[in-house]
């Protein structure tokens, strides 16, 4: 629509009112020679009449977008004859309004076209048209009063550089919210999903229960349909892979830090830094389908040539490849906080003898040990939310095992089951996802806030 | 400068005085250092005595700290820095490619400028060198030694009863002589001191000063210092550098009362540095 051209209007008023806001300053402080009267320069001046001209109008102009269809439809709605909308259900009249909407527009229609629907479409375009008028007279009208209260106010002593910074940090507050009432939003709605689902299903057996089968019955009779939701082996599925994948990632991660934070020559640095970087940029799908396709079946015939049963979808494998996926993340923290430690405590240790591995060991490592715990701590929480590679290389059965050899399944994964494919959004099942991405957040939440802690803590310590 | 002190200033490199002593604990002759292609030191000759304290003074940029850094193989560990010349410990070329450098560094210990306590205990950071060379046989051996080295640094009394507290919670002047207490605990024979005081507060350095004069009697001390009052005050001879050359060395007395090179009389008398 014309919406854009209202843009562009609103943009030109804007410009106009800067430079008359500008001018009226200069010419009130008696001559360009005289601008040094002024409160502010004399851009401040024009900018405050631009953005008195512009902000309420453009949020007008947001808002009116935003609602105009709405209030449309319905005065449509309420002005449809009665023999066209009596006995339609809901559904239908949607349907009979979507009609009307795509006969005005000129688009293709799912019935043929009656005089009443006709009729009906051109009061559409008539409400529609109307819409469109009063929205540009109500910018524009604001847009204008706004100039002119700008206009009003101006004169030489007026702080307009005040009343510019004001609005700018009100503006920057206002975005920098959006931002927090986003995060606020999603985290509060899925408390109230999880809660809809723990007055389903008792926390309880949520909690502690080992057996997990989500398929609730659509019909009465429906077979395999238990509904169960216990879900511990959801949580020693997670913690396994996350345990496998830490047991890879932290002595991997942890010794190519050292042995490239202290022993490597420059020049071998300079290589294997960006290629470890590397590593953290490949994304986790190919990761994914790398553990499903190429390690799992290699672990499954290494198993079965020294007799061993392996699931095809193990959780070793699945753990063995988000660990090499984590090396990255726990090398490059662990060496940054092994370079932050001075050197002049390495320095004090050979002074006294002690060999570089004996530094390293006793001085180094016991002093960056707090911030290589925060930096394992973050990896952990990064393997308890990683999704694609479970998702493709885990199995999908609710296994309570211990054995790394057995097919488990994630909190991730069961969440990505949950919701694929058709849901009724109110049955316990889809609502379980809430559940477990609660779990799952209030969890990666508490390891974030206790490392990120532990890290901060660290570094105080040296500055 | 006028022109005739330009030329008397550079008219000789050469040491003046007499830079060996009979029966030296340390004997360097011609050393000289490199970073890269930059030459740090240009052919230095001198010697530490036996339970002597040797002064180092010049102005910022000299040398000092390197040539010092060489008597302990401190500078293998700068990338680049390369070592000529001839350094003995006791008759012993410490830059022989057959001589470890590890062990060397116990012999000949080094305290820095910046007190750099181990973020360990007190205990633990007097036992940390007497640990790692097993020079004690058990846990009250240990003890023994760690109480030791404390009341040789003057540190025991202050620390005696929280020797499990963080050492690196203890002030500036305590800290240094931590680091001294630590050095002690593993019986160098030479000190190396990099203007130790130079972090602390007149009191502390005060301190400090009178323990340097105590251990004379057990140790040979090498320190580099920025005041000339300290160096009076602790050495019985002082080395002046100058741009990577070794001026002048000699009695501190007679250093500081009757220099006989130009520089030095320039850099004592504050007219330059
Ligand atoms: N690690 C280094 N790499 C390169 N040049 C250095 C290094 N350390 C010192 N130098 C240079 O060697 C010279 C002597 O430095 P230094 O021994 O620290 O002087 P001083 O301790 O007397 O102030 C200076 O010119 C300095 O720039
Ligand atoms: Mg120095």
């Amino acid at each position: 629509m014309q919406d854009w051209i209202l843009l562009l209007v609103l943009l030109a008023v804007m410009t106009a009112a800067y430079h008359l806001g500008r001018r009226r300053a200069v010419i009130g402080a008696g001559g360009p020679s005289q601008v040094h009267r002024l409160h502010s320069l004399p851009a401040y001046y024009g900018l405050y009449a631009a953005l008195w001209a512009g902000l309420p109008a453009l949020l007008l102009l947001a808002l009116w977008v935003g609602l105009q269809d709405q209030l449309v439809l319905m005065l449509l709605q309420a002005q449809l004859p009665e023999e066209m909308t009596a006995g339609l259900s809901e559904g239908r009249l949607g349907l009979l309004v979507n009609d009307i909407r795509n006969l005005a527009s000129g688009a293709m229609l799912s019935t043929e076209i009656t005089p009443e629907l006709q009729a009906a479409a051109d009061q559409y375009a008539r409400l529609d048209q109307l819409g469109q008028w009063s929205m540009w007279t109500a910018v524009l009208a604001l847009a204008l009063t706004g100039g002119w209260v700008a206009w009003g106010r101006t004169h030489p002593g007026f702080k307009a550089r005040n009343q510019v910074e004001t609005m700018v940090m009100a503006i920057m507050v206002l975005f920098s919210s959006i931002a927090i009432l986003t995060t606020l939003g999603i985290v509060l709605s899925v408390l109230f999903e999880s809660l809809r689902f723990f007055s389903m299903v008792s926390p309880l057996e949520f909690f502690l229960g080992t057996l997990w089968s989500p398929q609730t019955a659509l019909r009465a009779d429906q077979v395999g349909a238990s509904g169960a939701f216990g879900a511990v082996p959801l949580f020693t599925g997670t913690l396994m892979v996350s345990a496998i994948a830490m047991l890879v990632a932290v002595p991997i991660g942890l010794l190519s830090a050292i042995y490239l934070s202290e022993y490597a020559p420059r020049r071998l640095r300079a290589v294997a830094k960006p290629v470890l970087e590397v590593l953290a940029g490949i994304p986790t799908v190919v990761y994914g389908f790398f553990a499903a396709l190429t390690v799992a079946p290699f672990i499954r015939e290494l198993g079965q040539s020294v007799g061993l049963d392996v699931a095809s979808e193990s959780a070793l494998a699945a753990g063995l490849v988000m660990g090499v996926m984590i090396i990255p993340f726990v090398s490059s923290l662990s060496e940054d906080v092994i370079n932050a430690v001075p050197q002049s405590l390495r320095d004090g240790s050979y002074a006294l003898g002690a060999t570089e591995s004996e530094t390293i060991k006793r001085v180094i490592i016991p002093a960056a040990l707090p911030g290589i715990v925060g930096g394992v701590l973050l990896a952990v929480s990064r393997a308890i939310g990683e999704t694609m590679i479970v998702v493709m290389a885990a199995g999908l059965a609710a296994n309570l095992t211990a054995n790394p050899l057995d097919s488990v399944t994630t909190v991730t994964v069961q969440i990505v089951t949950l919701l694929t494919g058709d849901q009724e959004f109110d049955s316990a099942k889809t609502l379980a996802a809430f559940a477990l991405g609660l779990t799952l957040f209030a969890v990666t939440l508490v390891l974030n806030v206790v490392a990120l802690h532990i890290v901060r803590k660290y570094r105080e310590q040296y500055d | 400068m006028r022109s005739g002190e330009l030329a008397r200033s550079q008219e000789s490199r050469e040491t003046v005085g007499d830079y060996s002593v009979p029966d030296a604990r340390m004997r360097c002759r011609d050393v000289e250092v490199w970073y890269g292609d930059k030459r740090a030191i240009h052919g230095v000759s001198l010697d530490l005595g036996r339970n002597e304290v040797l002064s180092m003074i010049g102005p910022s940029g000299c040398g000092k700290s390197t040539f010092l850094r060489c008597l302990n193989r401190m500078n293998d560990t700068i990338d680049g820095c390369r070592v000529s010349g001839s350094i003995q410990l006791d008759g012993e070329e410490i830059y022989d490619r057959a001589l470890d450098p590890v062990p060397l560094r116990a012999r000949v210990g080094m305290v820095f400028q910046k007190p750099n306590p181990f973020p360990k205990s007190i205990y633990e950071n007097v036992a940390y060198g007497p640990r790692i060379h097993g020079l004690t046989n058990n846990k009250t051996e240990l003890d023994a030694l760690v109480e030791t080295s404390l009341r040789k640094a003057g540190l025991w009394d202050e620390v005696k009863d929280r020797l499990d507290a963080p050492g690196t919670g203890l002030s500036g002047g305590q800290q240094q002589r931590l680091c001294i207490a630590r050095t002690i605990a593993v019986s160098p024979e030479v000190i190396l001191m990099d203007e130790p005081c130079s972090a602390l507060d007149p009191i502390a350095t005060a301190i400090i000063e009178e323990l340097i004069d105590e251990l004379r009697a057990n140790y040979s001390i090498a320190i580099v210092t920025h005041s000339m009052q300290q160096a009076a005050r602790v050495s019985q001879r002082t080395a002046y550098f100058h741009l990577g050359d070794l001026i002048e060395v000699g009695e501190t007395n007679q250093i500081f009362t009757n220099p006989q090179h130009r520089l030095t009389e320039d850099y004592i008398t504050g007219r330059f540095g």
